[in-house]
């Protein structure tokens, strides 16, 4: 307890004791609390505290000020009362606004159009994005000097060579399952060697193109935003400006360049080891040799099957870098913005990628490609 | 500011630290850290005692910062050993350590803001993680520390990013007075500041040490900082620490110490100090 109370004719005599320090908030509040309930007038008495740091003196001393006339002090008031009265002193009376409660039609209203102009600046800002990247790569391209070739070098090696082991697994093993299930379905009407036609050209046309967009969109796109966010963050970028590095030339298209040659790169082999999944598959469970198998797939692909896979890995390389880039160039102030940024980077370019795939297939489908 | 000076015995801080005593709160004995090859502190010993000022100077990757971050048990040091109370921080359970913490207010360098939290939401975490308290109450406490650190009450509710840099020392500095510590650890408060700002700063710090008796142990590159708050000095020099009063110092015939404090900018920043 931190008080004792006694009435004494028409007041109230509050005793205060103990300690009253911030580690005790939760009992100084209560003890309080149940103290200004009471009507008849208080008289304070400071005298028995053992303890009091400054939290304790300020919440008696708010205490006491929302008492008002209703309490007299008895005894010398802490010497801490005087600090707090001298930065009450020292600027005008303010109270921090509790937080908003309710939410108005008012609100809603501005949270609707506040989201419409954010939303319509996104997309000025991201045509503005595109349109300065390609003005920035023509240029780059019309003197190859301005390429930066070492950085294009690093980022040929940190997305794409570093990626071979990850990329070869899932392709592999992916091939394995597809041509797995496959071998079952195609078994009941007898068909198990078109397990070759479905491994070679479900591989080459379609996933191992779209694996490894996704994969590198995991690993790189987010690399792209953390690593420039991280830059905004310590105004790097503004440095560079201020130098008078151009950032995009710097940063922006030496990860789109480097992407655009390791991801095509990257598919290949990624095609090859798709394709040995389904040949070790093959042989192991559905008893189609290597010597079967090779021709087999000869047979089944067109000349094209294999470039109708790889024409697209520039493009998917291209939205990745470029929302990748892009995010990482939003961050603006906090540590939890480059975190939103980088997850949005992620999800967006896997979600581009997907839908520019798409429309790959109705176009090669219209094209008879 | 004179009647804030009185605070009697009995009103007193809660911990003993508090009391005047000769026998040190903190002591770092023969404190060696070593980075690969580089032997940045080979034994230092420093004493801090209950109610003083005291400055950490050095020259750039003189180890202040690591001095510092020692003395926090942020970093273990290769040999030596840091007291507390008589005990050694590197000994400690995590308890022990935990209460000894909770005594200690630090600042960073670059104020180290929580930048996805409000500046209210900063000062309230220590407090939240600590103790049981209600909102009410919680928003009087930060009320109070914006105050003593002299921050416009509105600013509780914004960003990190949305400040000044001087704002952001001094929301620091709010932060690290949260749970009413008995030692502020700060690390280049002035740093970054304006001349103007800087005397304000300075001037916050010997009034939160005047009234409220705080030990204050501060790295700092400012001449005025230190001479306007320093009750002693501490300057890190070829691995080792001297320590003194800041006339004491000032005669140490060390030629480093000397370039230090008898440089131009020493004289000026004294020209200017005695004139106030």
């Amino acid at each position: 307890m931190l008080l004792e109370s006694e009435r004494s004719g028409d007041e109230l005599i509050v005793r205060l004791k103990g300690a009253w320090l911030i580690d005790n908030l939760a009992e100084i509040e209560r003890a309080l609390a149940g103290i200004s309930g009471a009507s008849a007038p208080l008289v304070v008495d400071f005298r028995a505290i053992e303890a009091l740091d400054l939290s304790g003196a300020w919440l008696l001393h708010r205490w006491l000020v929302s008492l008002g006339e209703r309490a007299r002090v008895e005894g010398e008031p802490p010497a801490h009362f005087a600090f707090i009265e001298e930065v009450l002193h020292r600027e005008p009376k303010e109270r921090i606004a509790p937080p908003e409660g309710k939410l108005s039609l008012h609100d809603a209203l501005a949270w609707i159009g506040r989201n419409s102009v954010d939303w319509a600046k996104q997309t000025r800002d991201s045509i503005g994005f595109f349109g300065r990247v390609t003005v920035n790569a023509l240029r780059v391209l019309g003197s190859i000097k301005r390429l930066r070739l070492p950085s294009v070098t690093r980022h040929i090696y940190e997305t794409g060579i570093q990626a071979i082991p990850i990329v070869s697994l899932i392709a592999f093993l992916i091939s394995v399952i597809v041509a797995y299930l496959g071998a079952q379905q195609l078994r009941q009407f007898g068909a198990e060697i078109f397990t070759v036609d479905l491994v070679a050209i479900a591989v080459l046309r379609e996933m191992s193109p779209l694996l490894t967009a996704i994969i590198v969109a995991g690993r790189s796109g987010s690399a792209f935003a953390a690593e420039i966010g991280v830059m905004r963050l310590n105004d790097e970028i503004d440095a560079l400006q201020s130098i008078g590095v151009n950032y995009f030339e710097v940063l922006v298209l030496p990860r789109l360049a480097g992407l655009v040659i390791a991801l095509p790169l990257l598919t290949i082999i990624a095609d090859a080891m798709g394709l040995a999944g389904g040949a070790l598959l093959s042989s192991i469970l559905l008893d189609i040799s290597l010597d079967q198998f090779l021709p087999r797939m000869q047979d089944a692909l067109a000349p094209t099957t294999f470039w109708a896979g790889i024409i697209k890995t520039p493009v998917f390389a291209m939205l990745i870098a470029l929302v990748g880039t892009y995010r990482g160039l939003q961050v603006r102030s906090s540590s939890r913005e480059l975190g939103r940024l980088t997850t949005m980077a992620v999800v967006q370019s896997i979600f581009l990628v997907i839908f520019a795939d798409a429309v790959f297939a109705v176009v090669f489908v219209e094209l008879d490609f | 500011m004179a009647e804030s000076d009185g605070v009697t015995e009995g009103y007193a801080h809660g911990s003993p630290t508090n009391a005047a005593s000769d026998t040190p709160i903190i002591s770092v004995r023969g404190v060696v850290n070593k980075f690969g090859r580089q032997v940045v502190h080979d034994g230092v010993d420093l004493d801090v005692y209950a109610g003083e000022v005291l400055g950490i100077v050095g020259g750039s990757g003189s180890g202040k910062s690591v001095l510092l971050r020692t003395m926090l048990g942020l970093h273990r040091p290769n040999a030596g050993e840091v007291l507390i109370q008589g005990k050694n921080i590197t000994k400690m359970s995590n308890e022990e350590l935990l209460a000894i913490k909770r005594r200690y207010g630090v600042t960073f360098q670059h104020g180290a803001l929580f930048s996805s939290l409000t500046v209210a939401e900063n000062i309230q975490l220590p407090i939240r993680e600590y103790f049981d308290a209600s909102e009410e109450v919680l928003r009087s406490l930060t009320e109070l520390r914006l105050r003593m650190v002299g921050l416009p009450v509105a600013a509780a509710a914004k960003l990190p990013s949305q400040l000044s840099g001087g704002m952001v020392k001094r929301a620091a500095l709010a932060r690290a007075l949260a749970l009413d510590p008995d030692i502020l650890f700060l690390d280049e408060p002035t740093a970054g500041l304006d001349p103007i700002s800087a005397a304000a700063f300075d001037e916050l710090i010997c009034y939160l040490h005047r009234s409220l008796r705080l030990t204050i142990v501060m790295i700092t590159h400012d001449l005025d900082t230190l001479i306007s708050t320093c009750s002693r000095v501490a300057v890190l020099v070829d691995r080792k620490i001297v320590v003194d009063t800041l006339s004491g110092i000032m005669s140490n015939p060390h030629p480093w110490i000397q370039e230090y404090f008898h440089g131009p900018r020493a004289r000026a920043a004294e020209a200017a100090v005695g004139a106030r």
